[in-house]
């Protein structure tokens, strides 16, 4: 291999705290060479993307760059002047960052902020400047674009503002850009679109690229080599054919193992007991001894040194020893686990349920308009099964599940819960029907007051609902919850923020079962977790249905948890559900277009199965004024004179699963 | 007795205030996060620097809140009857300065008057010259070329004693922060000044140090001269200031009484219930705010102006009246600033509603009164707690602009507002009447800058975002 594009050596970076320094990232060594893709994976707070502020000097007023070496090109990077660095940023290496819609400036047209760096960078003005700036917006596949370039951020979606900020970023025509989680914020189907983007740039430029990012799925489809960061040093450094056959480090296999799949349904998720160490208190040796299932006497004393294991493979680790074959499991699908026998009639049954939105204008705020937020759904969930109900952001699913919690005011439909009609009921009877009823939430930061202690969060329910009376009462029903959920019973007296994520979720579930209900309704509650906590969250929602007979309405977006956890799949396309039917069938043969663009969508986090992706153009249009006809037919690959007309009826096919399509009435009819 | 008490309606809130106060501190030794974040403000040295300086005005404030009338003696037999001038603690504490006064303007530390006058020579006759003061440095007698050695003697005496009081309070501060940190007492001073103590006791003792080296020497001459000179009628200009303290701070505080319950329950209606109750409620603080402030307040004062004076046997005293106009303004300034607070908490309000612990505690049927006690306002104190003390070195700002007009306090009572207004005519003579207008500043600027500086670090503890 010629000399390396980027190379960094033994890079230590900390952030002041008081009067100490903590470090975030410590002695991390890798090189990224021109034309490559070089992975940096890790959970959250592993450092990873301190690293890509370091390297391009970005760090935070608080960050200082302790030591180490950054070389562009062979060329020091930190010990540059910083009225230097300016023509190093933007020209040499550029960034993506995460949010595109916090990192294009909302007052500047696109044309403006491209044109910035076209004058700083390639000193173009004027007419050239106009024409590169065309010819950028081409390149990241941005139709129309002489309208584009005098439009402002808020008029592009989510998934054009990423095309922009990449624009933004080749601009200055950089050797290398680094990519921080560039698609964590979008969809599935945006997602496959921005990732083929980067990876046809990449190609045509010969540019090296340093990704970001926590999902393996992204690291399958885009990595050359790979590295596995954790508590700010990195343990495992593979080409991605070792990393994805062969992952040598315990962390780095236990990323694996957590992953929820298909194969792996029934059983329970391997978890990483414990919690990264703090930066304030970092244990002395290795730093995943503690949670580490091969941990030798030895890990605990000193700090591993980098062990080759392979061509271009290292693993910072003392074990040599045999690994369980078992833990990465087997990737290929082989069967769906048989659907039990269909069960005692529904608990919930929701009908055509509609909430609509009206959209106000004017001085007298008259309506002159409806948001259908949710357009005619209809779902049946039985005791003790799992309904997950899946789309892409503002397809209105949440809307769904508040709308059956009765918290958002359906426009029309019947929700029944065990017969009674929930839809109109009056407030008192209402409060009744809720003890059957509850709801988890996404965000477990923001679903527990910060003001009140955990105990008084989950007796909160039961004294509104009057479950248990007395205090004494209270106070061990509270205990036995924690300990359900798989809490200490002291953590009653403890505040919210004393808790890590996971563990908050947890307090959200006891939360939930407080009032011991029938029917829960998760909306996406591992989606804000990291891959090792949602392994533990979704054990821990699993078990809890084995042995209280719970139903799980499961609003997602994630089809590993999915496939792992539901038993029943509903897919949502603006307001109203395309394909409905048993897990088996909807995941192995979906009928819908939707369905099969957004199941190629998804980045499997494995070397062998990259399936084609189906691409789907554009992005999902605005509720508030869909498309004629069939929602989908403006990107479906299929469509059809009549599509454009006339919304298709729901079709059944197989045991369970309905379609609504065209294709399929049409076979029908035939 | 030989006094009768007076309870001012001031003088209520005032100490109702106190017991509020009290009470909210115990309510925060027992919720965790609030006790945090005034641990966070007794961390700071700026907020303790400015809450000792702000303690001295409460103390002088608080001692003026305590209202007697003496026992005129009215001979054997006959119903006691009580003076017609209502005297305050700080009154009693003061009698020199509010009792020595002199014919007319007098310069800080003079012993003769600030203008020539004619005087009758004993032996017929009659000349022009500055007339002796009779009180200012009178026990120098004819030797008044010995007043700057008299001077420095007392002041050297006052900073002495100040010495004395200060080395006490250090040796104690030195021996509780000993006991509790279970360290030597010179092990406790060293971390005292290395500010590795929970509370910034070194701020304290540094400011004590300097208010003591201050105020001690400025006592022990009070009573020999004027130190900040006199006015117009020959009253004392340190006794006006020190009675200034109690309105600028009945101004500050029980104007927000007023407003707070106001500002918080429109507010969280208003975010919480949405609709038409919100519709109202935006309606009437946006027409409020958008009358000019100064125009409501001096119609509401010159109303209510007309009513006292119509109604003269509602009053024993002339205090009495003085008060109830010092409350009436009270009230009108809480009526017009209440619009700033609730606007926040409304916006605050509809953000926390949306949140999901409020979600979750809907979807458990909690009442609506319930999740706005339990969830909405525990959440939004930080707010209340901020702009409170943002708000009061406005309200002591205003009430001296609104006395400057004419609509502010009963001229009758002793204000910064009434000391500027009375000043104002005096800087445009020759030679200037300059300390009367410095002293008020001087003393004002204090006091507002200590209530801004610790709104700061009161800010930037309670601030979420800032943990």
């Amino acid at each position: 291999m010629n000399a390396p594009l980027l190379k960094i050596t033994d890079l230590r970076l900390g952030f002041a705290a008081g009067r100490q320094t903590l470090l975030a990232v410590d002695g991390v060594s890798f090189e990224v060479g021109a034309g490559e893709t070089f992975a940096l994976l890790g959970e959250s707070g592993c450092g990873k993307s301190a690293t890509a502020q370091g390297i391009m000097r970005l760090l935070p007023s608080a960050g200082r760059i302790v030591g180490g070496g950054v070389e562009l090109d062979g060329q020091n990077v930190l010990a540059l002047p910083e009225a230097d660095m300016r023509s190093v940023r933007g020209r040499r290496m550029a960034m993506i960052f995460q949010e595109p819609a916090t990192s294009l400036n909302p007052v500047l047209t696109v044309g403006q902020q491209i044109g910035e760096v076209l004058e700083r960078h390639r000193d173009l003005r004027g007419e050239p400047a106009r024409q590169r700036m065309l010819e950028l917006l081409r390149q990241v596949g941005i139709s129309d674009p002489e309208r584009r370039l005098g439009e402002y951020p808020f008029q592009l979606s989510g998934g054009m503002k990423q095309r922009v900020m990449i624009a933004v970023a080749l601009a200055g025509e950089p050797d290398l850009l680094i990519a921080d989680e560039p698609t964590t914020a979008l969809d599935v189907t945006v997602q496959a679109q921005i990732l083929d983007l980067l990876v046809k740039l990449q190609q045509e430029r010969g540019m090296g690229m340093l990704l970001i990012t926590h999902d393996l799925g992204v690291v399958a489809r885009m990595a050359h080599r790979v590295g596995v960061m954790y508590a700010g040093e990195l343990v495992e450094v593979a080409p991605r054919e070792a990393f994805f056959t062969n992952p040598r480090h315990p962390y780095t296999r236990a990323l694996f193992a957590a992953l929820p799949e298909v194969s792996r349904r029934g059983a329970i998720l391997t978890t990483i007991p414990g919690q990264v160490p703090s930066l304030a208190c970092m244990p002395k040796g290795c730093r995943f001894a503690d949670r580490c299932r091969y941990v030798t006497p030895i890990s605990r004393e000193q700090w591993p040194n980098w062990r080759s294991v392979g061509e271009g493979h290292q693993v910072r680790c003392f074990y040599g020893g045999p690994m369980d074959e078992e833990e990465i499991g087997e990737h290929a699908a082989e069967v769906l686990a048989a659907a039990p026998p269909q069960p005692a009639p529904p608990t919930l049954e929701v009908q055509e349920l509609r909430v609509h939105f009206p959209i106000r204008r004017g001085v007298l705020q008259r309506t002159v308009g409806h948001v259908k937020a949710v357009d005619g759904v209809s779902l049946s969930l039985a005791p003790g099964r799992t309904l997950a109900l899946v789309g892409e952001s503002g397809c209105g699913k949440t809307t769904v599940g508040k709308a059956i919690l009765q918290l958002i005011k359906p426009t029309a439909g019947h929700v029944r819960l065990n017969g009674a009609e929930l839809v109109g009921m009056p407030a008192g009877r209402l409060q009744d029907m809720r003890r059957d009823l509850q709801m988890v939430f996404q965000d477990p930061f923001a679903s527990l007051n910060p003001r009140l202690r955990v105990g008084e969060i989950i007796a909160e329910g039961m004294a509104a609902l009057g479950v248990v009376a007395g205090g004494k009462e209270r106070q061990s029903a509270v205990a036995a919850l924690l300990e359900q959920v798989g809490l200490p019973a002291e953590a009653a007296g403890r505040y919210p923020h004393e808790f890590s994520g996971g563990q908050r979720q947890r307090i959200a579930i006891a939360r939930a079962l407080a009032v011991q209900p029938e029917v829960l309704v998760c909306d996406e509650p591992t989606s804000a977790l990291d891959v090792s906590v949602q392994a533990q969250i979704l054990n821990l929602l699993k078990s809890l249905q084995e042995s209280l007979g719970v139903a799980y309405l499961f609003i997602t977006h994630n089809f590993g948890v999915v496939e792992y956890l539901a038993h029943e799949v509903a897919v949502m396309y603006l307001g109203r559900i395309v394909e409905f039917g048993s897990a088996e069938e909807v995941l192995r043969s979906p009928k819908h277009p939707y369905t099969r663009a957004l199941l190629s969508a998804v980045p499997k986090p494995r070397l062998e199965g990259q399936q084609e992706v189906i691409k789907l153009a554009g992005e999902t249009p605005s509720p508030a004024n869909p498309p004629s006809g069939c929602h989908f037919h403006p990107r479906c690959p299929n469509v059809m004179e009549v599509c454009r007309s006339v919304w298709p009826e729901t079709t059944r096919h197989e045991a369970t699963q309905t379609v609504a399509c065209h294709l399929y009435t049409e076979q029908k009819e035939k | 007795m030989p006094f009768q008490i007076v309870t001012l309606w001031s003088d209520g809130l005032i100490w109702l205030l106190v017991v509020a106060g009290i009470g909210f501190g115990f309510l925060i030794a027992r919720s965790a996060p609030l006790l945090a974040a005034w641990r966070r403000v007794g961390k700071s040295r700026v907020g303790m620097a400015s809450a000792t300086v702000l303690v001295v005005f409460a103390i002088i404030g608080l001692l003026d809140s305590l209202h007697y009338r003496l026992k005129l003696d009215g001979g054997e037999g006959r119903p006691p009857t009580y003076a017609i001038e209502v005297l305050s603690v700080l009154d009693a504490v003061a009698t020199p300065l509010r009792t020595h006064n002199e014919k007319t303007y007098s310069a800080p530390f003079a012993t003769r008057l600030y203008a020539k006058e004619t005087v009758e020579l004993p032996g017929g006759g009659q000349t022009r010259e500055y007339p002796r003061l009779k009180y200012g440095g009178a026990h120098l007698g004819n030797d008044e070329d010995r007043l700057p050695a008299d001077v420095a003697g007392k002041a050297a005496l006052g900073l002495g004693l100040a010495a004395v009081l200060w080395g006490v309070v250090a040796a104690l501060v030195t021996a509780s922060v000993a006991r509790r940190e279970k360290v030597g007492r010179g092990e406790a001073w060293r971390r005292i000044w290395r500010g590795e103590t929970p509370f910034a006791w070194s701020a304290l003792l540094v400011t004590s140090g300097l208010l003591l080296a201050l105020l001690l020497p400025l006592v022990a001459l009070a009573g020999y001269y004027h130190v900040f000179g006199t006015d117009k009628v020959g009253q004392d200009v340190l006794y006006q200031v020190m009675k200034s303290v109690r309105t600028g701070l009945i101004i500050g505080l029980v104007t927000t009484l007023v407003m707070l319950p106001l500002a918080v329950l429109l507010g969280i209606i208003a975010g919480y219930f949405r609709g038409w109750a919100d519709d109202v409620i935006q309606y009437v603080y946006t027409v409020l705010n958008s009358i000019p402030g100064v125009l409501l307040i001096a119609a509401a004062v010159l109303m209510m102006q007309v009513v006292i004076d119509t109604n003269p046997q509602w009053f024993a005293t002339a205090a009495e009246r003085a008060d109830l106009r010092l409350l009436a303004l009270c009230f009108i300034l809480g009526i017009t600033s209440w619009t700033g607070l609730c606007r926040l908490l409304r916006g605050e309000t509809l953000k926390l509603r949306e949140l999901e612990y409020i979600q979750a505690a809907k979807a458990f049927g909690v009442s609506s009164w319930r999740i706005i006690v339990r969830h909405i306002l525990p959440n939004l104190m930080h707010i209340v707690i901020i702009s409170l003390v943002m708000d009061f070195s406005g309200l002591v700002l205003a009430e001296a602009v609104l006395s400057y007009v004419g609509i502010g306090v009963d001229p009758t009572m002793i204000s910064f507002g009434t000391m500027i207004n009375n000043a104002r005519m005096e800087l445009g003579r020759e030679p200037v009447v300059w300390w009367s207008l410095a002293a008020a500043f001087v003393v004002m600027f204090v006091l507002v800058l200590a209530a801004n500086l610790f709104a700061d670090v009161v800010r930037d503890a309670f601030d979420p975002r800032a943990v």
